[in-house]
């Protein structure tokens, strides 16, 4: 009997939260409830103008951003520097991966995604079934990097297809001199990133279109790692080690591995470097970097839409990148972001 | 008179207080049992969480429930989906030669730390020691991956590559399991220790004037006598090192193969759902859903690995007094 | 002729056997301190690897910033605010639980199936890799299963006013009291982290407390049921004290291992970058473990060589004063008979 008494007295309690909570909290929809191909409210600034910087301070909220560890060092650099022109804008940035960072944006958890690569099909569908709409910016280039180590003087440079015939999965090559009979008869020791990481996606790509290989290498010489700081410590102590990652890396570690120029589509074999890579004479290896923004966000969130326009101005995005070593993407992208921008907040 | 009455009235009420105290028994008797049940309800969210993702994976024509737990190439992120590229088996080998390796470490050791500081050591040393001991179960788990690669891999290949041309590689599953063992010795040795301080002195008093010395007073009543807290130890020291993840993710590397030998790299069943889920691959996707598969069979394996462990407790159990 | 036993016969005996048993007890008391300091030298050599690359590290800064791209500038202030609470909510939601739990399985369960049944569900549940609980904890608590979701059906029937956008749901103060705001689902707020922490620990406390619990002699309890007390009263006041430092151990154990842990926290929803204090436990947070993960991944040295070790002296620090709290606490109740 008593137990009867205390499950109801439980159930009251729960309910009547609830039908207090439906009473007395605000109804908040959001201003367009059905998605954004509506009409907003002509009040909505719409104009290109940037904001007074007393405004700025004044702005307040969450912008919530996630996704993959590679663009997450330039979102919250951007986000250091807009703290200080906004100190009340609470940006918070995860890292759950390009993948999970997809994942959660398309059930509408995040205004921002980072990703290391173009936003694939099924999650697009994901995104379109939960009536998510973006805006894809392309925010930086990252040249990946070939290494080896600074005892290796024999590789003087190479080119996409003798990298291709390395890292393919097809791949015959096990000694330096399969490679070039001048190079030592010594085995190849790989270090490359596991099979899950945007920048491996990003090499297999490029050795598809030379070999028609899908995957790269996995023998015994190959070591994997999801953590380039590995990569490079492995690299950095072995003569005759093999691999890539990040540029970022390499440029805060120039003195313990040596990187490979890569001969280009015009022919030269060239360095990577910030202006190398933006201005495209690095290739094939130079990857894209982009984040996806959530459309209803921008209609309802002055403090994202402030975010972003930072972003590509002059204080953010630019003042920031040689500093988390990243290069710009090639000039006009930047404006070219503001104008979407622009036309998504009509 | 008045005394009389007031007696009385408390005389009176006592059925009452006895029914308030019964009623209140039956209260916290009612919520205890909804705690112990519990347990129940997130076991049955883990099943749910990883079972249906498992099955939908099952389900999909790209792979095999045979090949799956028969099949001994596991390649789920090669390009080539087929059932031949998802055999879990070297998965589950690498999981087991941690676990085995790192219990061979924690067990003697846990437990002959308890010995120690249950038996031998003063009050004084015990009170240091044991905090001591319990901070090695507070350095992030992260941290010990990479105490495993900066630490102890160079010494592994010193010892072994340079002195006896052994091949170590870069990363190996001696050096996960020997970190994952010296994270779960203060496990061991705490609950372990804790079983033995309970042991009555009596008993121990009883065999020192019958004349034994402290070894065998240890080994010979306190440890029999102590057994079953031993062993609930010692199980939750195993499952915790089958469980592990992001040190052996670290250290352990990401190359799936079934070897016996422990200075190979190897992956895990828990540093594959790492990699998964921290990496680049869609949520719907066949990779995605292959780490629910992954997770309900270390599940199911550490099921049977209780079952089987309960049934030996059984025979063990001993109560005294 | 009877054998008869002289008094030298039985001292050579004595000796021999002596000799050898002492033996055994030196061979073993060296075992057994090797065993003993195997632990503290790795435990020494690491604490001495970290203290070397990150004490000088372990500034004014460290506290009082936030990540930054620059060494010089960066720090953990959020991370340790969110370790603090995240620790604080799941010991407070850990021990009634698992001491609940406990208390019934060994002073009321009988001994049928079912009770063996949650014996094996336990002991189970301490080996699922953590990062599982981190997916529990995510579909659970972070989004309940998506029933507060705009357009599901209880939202539907109920006609809940949701907020929308990305930390939506239902927020309502707890019977209309102004400052006890719930924010339903928990989403990716400390309390839901606090949750999973609670889950994945919960095996452990609950094992450590019923073997001290049953470390409790029964005649303490047959005392105190002579008295003509009641069943509970006995436990509060009898079984409890005694058990208490036992349980202390389990729960300084669990705790210790939540506070270091990354992965789980990662999936349920934590943020790595987090450049706010928070104002509640429904904001976002992160905890030490993952500000020191995503250090240790950076390029630059002063990052994954140096402020990731300060970071993890400042970890053992905040474990050596929960411990400190938990040594205290043991001794203030240890009763000894």
């Amino acid at each position: 009997m008593f137990r009867k008494n205390i499950v109801s007295l439980l159930l009251v309690l729960v309910i009547s939260s609830l039908v207090l909570a439906a009473c007395s909290g605000s109804k908040v929809t959001p201003a367009p409830s059905q998605p954004e191909t509506t009409q907003v409210e002509p009040t909505k600034a719409s104009e290109p103008e940037p904001v007074s910087s007393s405004a700025l301070a004044a702005l307040a909220g969450d912008v919530i951003a996630d996704g993959s560890s590679t663009v997450f060092p330039i979102t919250t650099a951007v986000a250091e520097e807009f703290a200080m022109v906004a100190p009340n804008v609470r940006a918070s940035v995860g890292l759950s991966g390009t993948g999970g960072g997809f994942k959660k944006f398309c059930i509408g958890e995040t205004d921002i995604s980072n990703a290391s690569r173009p936003i694939k099909g099924e999650e697009a569908e994901v995104c379109q079934s939960n009536n998510i709409e973006y805006v894809e910016f392309l925010v930086a280039l990252d040249g990946l990097t070939v290494m080896i180590n600074p005892e290796n003087d024999w590789v003087k440079e190479l080119s996409a297809d003798q990298l291709a015939a390395l890292l393919g999965d097809s791949s015959t090559i096990k000694k330096w001199s399969d490679l070039d009979p001048n190079y030592p008869a010594e085995d190849i020791l790989f270090f490359i990133p596991d099979p899950d990481s945007g920048t491996r996606d990003y090499m297999e790509e490029v050795v598809e279109k030379v070999t028609g290989d899908k995957d790269l290498r996995q023998d015994e010489n190959t070591t994997f790692s999801s953590d380039d700081n590995v990569l490079l410590d492995g690299i950095a102590n072995e003569k005759y080690a093999f691999g890539f990652f990040g540029y970022a890396y390499y440029i805060n570690n120039k003195d313990n591995v040596k990187a490979v120029p890569i001969v280009n589509k015009a022919g030269n074999a060239v360095l990577p470097s910030d202006e190398t890579v933006q201005n495209g004479t690095y290739n094939p290896l130079s990857r894209p970097l982009f984040i996806y923004v959530k459309q209803s966000s921008i209609l309802e969130k002055p403090q994202l839409v402030e975010f972003i326009r930072f972003f590509f101005s002059a204080d953010g995005g630019p003042a920031i990148m040689s500093d988390v070593g990243y290069s710009m993407p090639p000039t006009g992208t930047y404006e070219a972001n503001l104008e979407l921008l622009a036309n998504s907040l009509k | 008179m008045k005394n009389q009455q007031s007696n009385l009235a408390t005389f009176n009420s006592i059925p009452n207080q006895i029914k308030i105290r019964n009623f209140r028994e039956r209260i916290i008797a009612i919520s205890l049992f909804a705690c112990g049940v519990f347990s129940i309800l997130v076991t049955i969210g883990i099943i749910v969480t990883l079972f249906t993702e498992a099955i939908a994976f099952f389900f999909r024509p790209e792979v095999d429930i045979v090949t799956f737990f028969t099949g001994t190439n596991w390649r789920p992120l090669a390009s080539k989906i087929s059932p031949e590229n998802f055999g879990v088996r070297p998965l589950i080998r690498g999981t087991m030669l941690i676990a085995v390796i790192s219990g061979a470490i924690a067990i003697p050791l846990g437990l002959g730390s308890a010995i120690f500081l249950s038996e031998y050591a003063s009050d004084k040393l015990r009170s240091v020691l044991k905090p001591l001991l319990e901070l090695l179960a507070g350095i992030p788990t992260v941290v010990y991956g990479y105490f495993a690669l900066s630490f102890i891999t160079p010494i592994l290949k010193q010892v072994l590559e340079d002195g006896l041309g052994i091949k170590v590689s870069f990363f190996n599953a001696f050096s996960a399991a020997v970190v994952v063992g010296i994270m779960i010795i203060p496990i061991v040795a705490s609950i372990s220790e804790d079983a033995m301080r309970a042991v009555p002195r009596s008993l121990r008093e009883g065999a020192y004037a019958l004349g034994a010395t402290r070894f065998e007073v240890s080994t010979k009543v306190v440890v029999p006598a102590a057994l079953s807290g031993i062993i609930s130890a010692f199980i939750i020291g195993i499952s915790r090192a089958v469980g592990e993840t992001m040190a052996v993710t670290i250290a352990a590397g990401a190359t799936p193969r079934m070897t016996l030998n422990p200075l190979d790299s190897v992956q895990t069943m828990t540093s594959f759902i790492v990699q998964v889920s921290f990496g680049d691959a869609p949520a719907g996707s066949i990779n995605g859903q292959s780490i629910f598969a992954v997770g309900a069979t270390l599940f199911v394996m550490t099921f049977v690995m209780n079952v089987v462990s309960a049934v030996i407790l059984k025979r063990f159990r001993e109560v005294y007094d | 002729m009877q054998k008869q036993y002289t008094l030298s016969k039985s001292k050579e005996i004595y000796k021999d056997n002596i000799s050898s048993r002492n033996r055994a007890e030196k061979i073993f008391n060296i075992l057994l301190l090797f065993s003993v300091l195997f632990g503290l030298l790795m435990l020494t050599v690491l604490l001495i690897d970290i203290a070397v690359e990150g004490f000088s590290w372990v500034r004014p800064e460290l506290f009082e910033n936030y990540h930054s791209r620059k060494p010089e500038n960066a720090g953990m202030k959020s991370a340790i605010a969110g370790s603090l609470i995240v620790i604080g909510l799941t010991g407070l939601f850990s021990f009634p639980i698992g001491v609940g739990a406990a208390i019934y399985l060994e002073e009321y369960a009988s001994q049928n199936k079912l009770t063996a049944f949650i014996n094996l569900n336990i002991n189970n549940l301490a080996g699922v890799p953590s990062i599982v609980y981190g997916m529990l904890g995510l579909v659970v608590f972070g989004r309940m299963f998506g029933i507060f979701r705009e357009g599901s059906w209880l939202v539907e029937f109920l006609n809940l006013p949701i907020q929308s956008g990305t930390t939506g749901g239902l927020k309502f103060n707890l019977l209309g009291i102004p400052w006890l705001e719930m924010q339903i689902p928990f989403g990716r707020s400390m309390v839901a982290g606090a949750l999973t922490m609670t889950l994945l620990i919960l095996p452990v406390v609950i094992i450590a407390a019923r073997e001290a619990i049953r470390a409790v002699p029964p005649s303490i309890r047959e005392g105190g049921y002579a008295l003509g007390t009641t069943k509970w009263h006995v436990i509060k006041t009898l079984v409890l004290p005694i058990a208490f430092p036992g349980i202390l151990t389990g729960m300084i154990l669990s705790l210790s291992r939540a506070i270091g842990e990354t992965a789980p926290l990662i999936i349920m929803g934590a943020f790595t970058y987090v450049p706010f204090l928070p104002n509640s436990v429904w904001d976002q947070f992160t905890v030490i473990p993952i500000q020191i993960y995503n250090w240790i991944t950076l390029p630059q040295t002063e990052y994954r060589v140096h402020l990731a070790a300060a970071g993890i002296i400042v970890l053992l620090l905040i474990l050596f004063f929960l411990n400190g709290i938990a040594i205290y606490l043991r001794k203030k109740f240890e009763i000894k008979w």
